[in-house]
């Protein structure tokens, strides 16, 4: 049985002892095991039941190929299903469980299906199951599901914390063993910023397993050394528990690293790499394949590197008695280990004619019994490995003889783990001698400047023998070093900016001299042609061609095989050698040599048919020799087919052991080759990630940014039922103790029809336009006529797509001769705005308008009803009676005191005042319309009182009477649409015969006979049926809704030719049986003469107007009112900022001259900012400069920039109260900002001075860095909350990673 | 995951820094145009296994509409240029003809 040894342990500290348990049963370990060494040491070898057959299984690997060792770990919040035993570290208190059994794991009832494999061999359920056709639903599928997979799905929401980090790097080797060591280090050495990941705990690999001299000491001195010499590098970074998951287009590469695993803390789990890499080293050597005999997933059969990993790394020993199987020299590594730490080996097996390399001579002087030419014909024991039954290589398996043993180390050779070469599109080539698939250097993955973007070294790129594989590292690192071309297209096309391509390294390489920690390093720098940094001699042939071009044509010599992988394609001249590239060679290294393998893929060859039933390829999808074999006899030999049908590598190992072997035997049963058959695709990610660690800080209250209106707390402390639009959080209704959310929709109503209500309109879309063309710009988008409008009036227009479809309206406002504010729906602004520019710059870009979007900068607050102007007047400063203010016009004004701009325009049929007002005091006035109006008995309305209001008058809501099909047309709005203007947009798609005909489905307004409500969506049904067989539909209802006003169901929709058929009834039948029928009625339900949007004449002179209001001027109010968090760095929101948008010719001279004035700072160039004390300049975009100043200055800002830039085209606008900003205080402020910005935020690429804009999580955002170790990011006001809770997250105190340490 | 460089600012810009805009460098029909010239503009596209024009905004940055020359089968970038303009520039063809001798593209080659 396995236990622990008395000595050894390399990874482990036995003076800490770990208690944990499996099932209940309290078992203990030390420091330094993994799960699965911990349950080998306690005498566990049974772990788990198989997928389908309910099989015993136990460990057979010892890292993420591992397909038996599955577990349940945790409990509660914190339970996980499924995780690997090999991966997981042990920690204290650790509860495991075992997975797919019931009652237990060594009595399952399930391993009747065992007994039963015969008849559930592949295809079985597709064959069994497909009569009667409901039963897979409802019968089959149930109960096959309860009896096959995995672990249980968790019921508690992970109490766990995650969160993503943005790497960028000249260079990424992933695998931290010896080749990738020695490939970072050859590539740090050439000045290149370089990133190296290990999945597991310990950099080093196998080498310190498998032994050798490197440079005269064993692997682990030369791994100490090379690892410190790394760590010591400005331009390295190194990470442990670092998993590469996935590699995708242009260098982006996914890696999980795993923090916290399975213990209590505020620290994230698990953290999300996200890393952009110029060129990315595969280093993730190679996976050993099990051989293909009967009974080799009995527990106690295991990989025979695992069996040596677990004694020499942990001080474990498998089980008493081994017998290596093997086909190679390797594995008597794993004899001779076990012979050095005292365990029997029983014998070795090799299926060779032959064993006469330096291993197989020194098992045999070990006195180690070899037997070659010989096979296993069957694994026996009953749940565990008791004996094996010795055969020829070749024959049909009758056993010769039989040999006790508890463990079975079997090593059918080594297959490269090339899936990160492969996940974006890098071939493969099978190796004939080497029996593997390994990487094609002749065709890798490429990327956006078409070359080769992935090297694979070491064994994953089939050298693994110790010397080869450092030599490999050291090449893979200086070739993927020494084609670092920067930038993957900023030398074509561009603006002729000086592309900042690389700069980290520059900033990385420019420090290492100081102190350079490698000599070579240096040595290389002072080589004027070796300029790694540069992208200045991207272009250049040599350059290009790189420092590995100096070997042959693609392909040749196995060890230079990657060579032209950037060496465009072998033709290229090479120039100067390695050496003068101040290329790191690899050291000397040395390590027995081993004679070739013989492939064998089903152990013996011509096993009979009993044992091929019980040969496991997928332990974990329990596929067989004979499933394999099966599925060619039934046609699925493709490749792809052949793994649907059997389910081959697609458990979540997917493949990783059994995946060649299987192929393999495709290739036999199909008498195809096997490099013919190929391989099934790889895909991200390399081993399973978490859920939680994909998701990031995306979850929970910041799953999504949530805006914020100014009033939206008051909101939330008065009843608030909230309703998402688009992103906006908006108040339902506003429900009071004792009512229901209809009762308060109902009291909202009949509030504002009979005295006054109050909305909050704030996120109603604020765009102001400006310009000489601006009035013809509006003329296309709109399809009314809007340059017509005079100043001071407003408009209601409509906007339409090249389509002809309607997709937003709203309010037009003249501001100016050359301006125009337009409203938009809620959810439409930023839709509308990038509809705007994209007309702008990508049409008409001759056209003189600028358009600012600002939605943000203005609070609006509705004040609708009868006593609406009283409410106005009660305010007191300005003149809002019929005279002074008419309907659709506007004025700017002041009331109580605080400057505004009212609109009279109505959404409800009521008289309607809309107050626009600085968003900073929208809560001042929002609150002075509510005391002003308290003697009114005003009220707050929620969103769906709004609708309510304006379906009783008949008025279309975008998203509800529209879908993207519907044309003004259809909805009656031809009054909006000229028939005068030559073009619009949409206006030649509505000239199509369809948009004309007059069967089109058009708005009426629908009454219920009996007063009910319609369901909303109900479809009308007509005389007769249609091709499908099924009602012919004539109408739908788009709005319904129950009217407090008129006391019965009203609703909106359309009908095919609705207004021709007014006084109809219909019948709408409803989902669960029945119908309703309904009248055609004209839209406007209520005060169809619009009487009631007047200011009533008896009431207008009630009380006197312009009354001055009394006490001080109300306050700003910003979003996060100073708000700071102490965490890794100080994230601290900076109170009211003044801001001012500039849209113009950035070029003007007189602009320049005014900023300059106003702030003190030079004109920022393109990504550049400059700042005085609080005032400062930021570039936004060719045409955008931003102004900071005093938030009490920016009045007097845009007073001066609009007298510098009076006859200029040009914009200028104060934004202050739009965006709010927050300062990152300390040394983490990068690593704060990397965690939520894919922008390269290291300090070569944003340097003091630089400004860039991105997103922050996902919000955009502007950042910059004001000084050393403070940045400062500018985000929109309704955002603010989400950013300030998201930079709070990622500078959680538990949370450092010191990446721009 | 692409990355493209916006020629505008000059930054290199992660895909989800962009918004995609579709095929590049489509002529508008308006009113007065034939019905076929019509359904051209507004529905019928490239769908090229190679080289393609294509048009970007850099969404969450400058806010800048460009065009970027792509091959859609292998995601080679040849430039990216400046929305202002009614045809590919000729030194992003050349740098297309470069990677792609004998492409076409529409009327373009």
């Amino acid at each position: 049985m396995s236990g622990r040894l008395a000595r050894g342990g390399r990874l482990i500290d036995r003076s800490k002892r770990l208690e944990f348990s499996f099932n209940g049963h309290p078992m203990s370990g030390f420091a330094g095991d993994t799960l699965a060494s911990a349950l080998l040491a306690n005498g566990r070898t049974l772990v788990g039941r198989s997928f389908k057959y309910h099989r015993p299984r136990g460990i057979v690997a010892s890292g993420p190929e591992e397909p038996n060792a599955l577990l349940g770990l945790g409990d509660g919040a914190d339970f996980e299903p499924n995780q690997r035993a090999t991966t997981t570290e042990l920690t204290a208190g650790m509860e495991a469980r075992s997975q797919n059994h019931w009652p237990s794991l060594e009595f399952d009832v399930g391993g009747i299906n065992s007994a039963l494999s015969k008849l559930l061999t592949a295809g079985f359920y597709y064959k069994m199951f497909i009569h009667p056709r409901p039963f897979w639903k409802h019968v089959y599928e149930p109960l096959i599901r309860r009896a096959a997979g995995l672990g249980a799905a968790p019921k508690a929401p992970d109490a766990s914390r995650y969160e993503h980090f943005h790497a960028h790097v000249d260079v990424l080797v992933v695998g931290g063993g010896v080749a990738g060591l020695m490939a970072a280090r050859s590539a740090a050495a050439r000045g290149a910023t370089v990133m190296v990941i290990e999945q597991t705990a310990h950099w080093g690999g196998r080498a310190s397993v498998d032994g050798g001299v490197i440079d005269g000491d064993p692997p682990e001195a030369w791994v100490e050394r090379t690892v410190a010499e790394l760590s010591g590098m400005p331009n390295a970074r190194m990470r442990v528990r670092c998993m590469g998951a996935g590699v995708y287009d242009h260098g982006y590469a996914l890696a999980c690293e795993t923090v916290a695993d399975h213990v209590r803390t505020e620290a994230p789990r698990h953290r999300l790499w996200k890393i952009r890499a110029r060129r990315i080293i595969v280093a993730t050597g190679a996976i050993e394949r099990p051989l293909v005999f009967a009974g080799n997933d009995l527990p106690g059969v295991m990989l025979a590197s695992a069996v040596r990993d677990y004694a020499v790394n942990w001080g474990v020993s498998a089980g008493d008695r081994t017998v290596v199987v093997a086909n190679n020299d390797d594995a008597y590594r794993t004899a001779l280990t076990l012979k050095d730490v005292g365990m029997e080996v029983a014998a070795v097996i090799d299926v060779r004619s032959g064993a006469e390399g330096p291993l197989p001579v020194a098992a045999r002087e070990k006195g180690i019994p070899v037997h070659v030419g010989r096979a296993v014909a069957e694994a026996k024991g009953r749940g565990k490995v008791e004996r094996v039954a010795v055969c020829g290589t070749a024959g049909d398996g009758s056993a010769l003889d039989e040999i006790a043993c508890d463990v079975v180390a079997m090593s059918g050779g080594w297959s490269p783990a090339a899936h990160l070469w492969s996940h974006c599109g890098g071939r493969l080539a099978w190796d004939e001698e080497a029996a593997c698939f390994r990487p094609d250097a002749a065709k890798p993955p490429t990327g956006a400047d078409g070359k080769g973007f992935v090297l694979a070294a070491g064994a994953a790129n089939g050298e693994g023998l110790l010397a080869s594989a450092l030599a490999d590292g050291a090449e893979a690192g200086n070739a993927a070093s020494g084609d670092v071309p920067g930038g993957n297209n900023g030398e074509v096309g561009s603006t002729g900016l000086a592309p900042r391509r690389n700069e980290s390294a520059a900033e990385y390489s420019g420090a290492t001299s100081g102190g350079a920690p490698g000599s070579s390093g240096s040595e290389y720098r002072n080589d004027p042609g070796g300029d790694v940094r540069g992208g200045e001699g991207a272009e250049d042939g040599n350059a290009e061609s790189g420092p590995r071009d100096g070997g042959g044509p693609s392909g040749t010599g196995a060890g230079n095989a990657a060579n032209d992988v950037f060496g465009g394609g072998g033709g290229a001249a090479g120039h100067g050698g390695d050496e003068s590239r101040g290329s790191l060679g690899p050291p000397e290294a040395e390590a027995p040599e081993e004679k070739a393998a013989r492939p064998i893929w089903i152990m013996p060859e011509g096993a009979k048919r009993s044992l091929r039933e019980k040969a496991w390829l997928d332990y974990q999808n329990d596929v067989k020799v004979s499933d394999v074999q099966l599925a060619a006899r039934e046609g699925y030999d493709a490749v792809e087919h052949a793994k649907r049908y059997t389910t081959l590598g697609m458990a979540t190992d997917q493949g990783k052991l059994g995946n060649v072997n299987g192929l393999a035997v495709l290739s036999l049963a199909s008498g195809r080759s096997i490099p013919r058959t190929g391989t099934t695709t790889f895909r991200p990610p390399y081993a399973p990630i978490s859920m939680g660690s994909i998701a990031g800080e995306a979850r929970g209250g910041t799953f999504q940014p949530i805006r914020r209106t100014p009033m939206h707390d008051w909101h939330g402390a008065n009843g608030a039922d909230w309703e998402p639009v688009g992103q906006w959080r908006r108040p339902y209704a506003y429900v009071r103790p004792g009512e229901s959310v209809g009762d308060a929709v109902a009291r909202e109503v009949s509030g504002v029809r009979e005295k006054v209500g109050i909305l909050d309109a704030s996120t109603l879309g604020k765009i102001v336009v400006k310009g000489e063309d601006a009035g013809r710009f509006l003329d296309m988008l709109y399809t009314n006529k809007m340059s017509s409008l005079k100043v001071g009036r407003c408009r209601y227009g409509l906007m339409c797509t090249e389509n002809g479809f309607l997709f937003d309206d709203g309010v037009v406002a003249r501001t100016g001769e050359d301006e125009f504010l337009c409203h938009t729906t809620s959810g439409g602004a930023d839709r509308v705005h990038a509809h705007m520019e994209e007309w702008l710059q990508t049409e008409w870009w001759d056209w003189k308008v600028w358009v600012v979007n600002a939605t943000e900068q203005f609070a609006q607050i509705a004040v609708a009803g009868p006593d609406a102007g009283e409410v106005l007047r009660n305010l007191g400063g300005m003149d809002v009676s019929e005279e002074a203010l008419p309907f659709m016009a506007w004025a700017d004004g002041q009331l109580a005191g605080i400057p505004v701009r009212v609109f009279r325009i109505s959404f409800s049929g009521e008289l309607s005042y809309e107050i626009a007002v600085k968003a900073n005091m929208g809560r001042a006035l929002w609150d002075a319309c509510l005391a002003a109006g308290g003697e009114f008995g005003i009220a707050p309305y929620g969103t769906e009182a709004l609708h309510v209001l304006r379906a009783e008058k008949g008025f279309i809501m975008i998203g509800d009477e529209t879908d993207g099909t519907v044309i003004p047309q259809d909805l009656g709005l031809d009054w909006a649409v000229s028939k005068k203007k030559d073009d619009f947009l949409g206006k030649r798609a509505q000239e199509r015969p369809w948009m004309r005909d007059g069967s089109r489905w058009r708005l009426v307004g629908l009454e219920t006979v009996d007063g009910s409500v319609l369901p909303d969506g109900a479809h009308a049904v007509g005389e007769g049926w249609n091709a499908n067989g099924q009602r012919h539909m004539i109408g739908r209802v788009t709005s319904t809704y129950h009217s407090p006003t008129l006391g019965r169901g009203i609703a909106l929709g359309l009908v095919e030719r609705g207004p021709e058929r007014m006084g109809e009834t219909l019948e709408f039948p409803k989902v669960k049986g029945g119908s309703v029928k309904a009248k055609i009625v004209p839209p406007t339900f209520f005060d169809p003469e619009g009487e009631k949007q007047i200011v009533r004449p008896e009431r207008a002179g009630r009380t006197p107007p312009s009354r001055k209001p009394e006490g001080a001027t109300p306050g700003v109010a910003v979003a996060l009112r100073g708000e700071v968090y102490e965490g890794l760095c100080a994230v601290r929101d900076l109170g009211p900022v003044g801001m001012v948008a500039v849209r113009g010719d950035l070029s003007e001279g007189a602009l320049a001259e005014a900023a300059a004035e106003l702030t003190g700072v030079d004109f920022p160039g393109p990504l550049r900012c400059g700042f005085s004390g609080r005032a400062g300049l930021a570039w936004m975009s060719p045409d955008e400069l931003l102004v900071i100043v005093d938030y009490a200055g920016a009045a007097d800002a845009v007073k001066k920039l609009r007298g510098a830039l009076k006859d200029k085209h040009a914009l200028v606008l104060d934004m202050s109260d739009a965006r709010s900003m927050i300062s990152l205080e300390g040394e983490a402020a990068r690593d704060v900002l990397a965690k939520l910005t894919p922008a390269d935020v290291s300090p070569g690429a944003l340097p003091v001075g630089a400004f860039r804009r991105s997103r922050l999580a996902q919000a955009p955002a502007g950042f910059w860095m004001r000084e050393a170790g403070v940045a400062e990011v500018v985000v929109f006001r309704s955002v603010s909350r989400y950013a300030f809770d998201v930079l709070r997250l990622a500078a959680h105190p538990e949370g450092s990673v010191g990446h721009h340490a | 995951m692409l990355t493209l460089r916006c020629p505008y600012c000059g930054a290199m810009c992660d895909e989800t820094e962009l918004s995609p805009g579709g095929e590049a460098h489509l002529k508008r029909r308006g009113p007065g145009s034939s019905d076929g010239d019509f359904e051209e503009y507004l529905f019928m596209r490239e769908n090229p296994m190679g080289v393609h024009f294509e048009r970007w905004r850099h969404a969450m940055g400058c806010g800048k509409w460009f065009h970027a020359a792509r091959c859609a089968s292998t995601n080679e970038v040849f430039g990216t240029y400046a929305a202002q303009t009614t045809e590919p520039p000729k030194e992003i063809r050349e740098a297309v003809s470069h990677g792609r001798p004998g492409w076409i593209w529409r009327n373009f080659r």
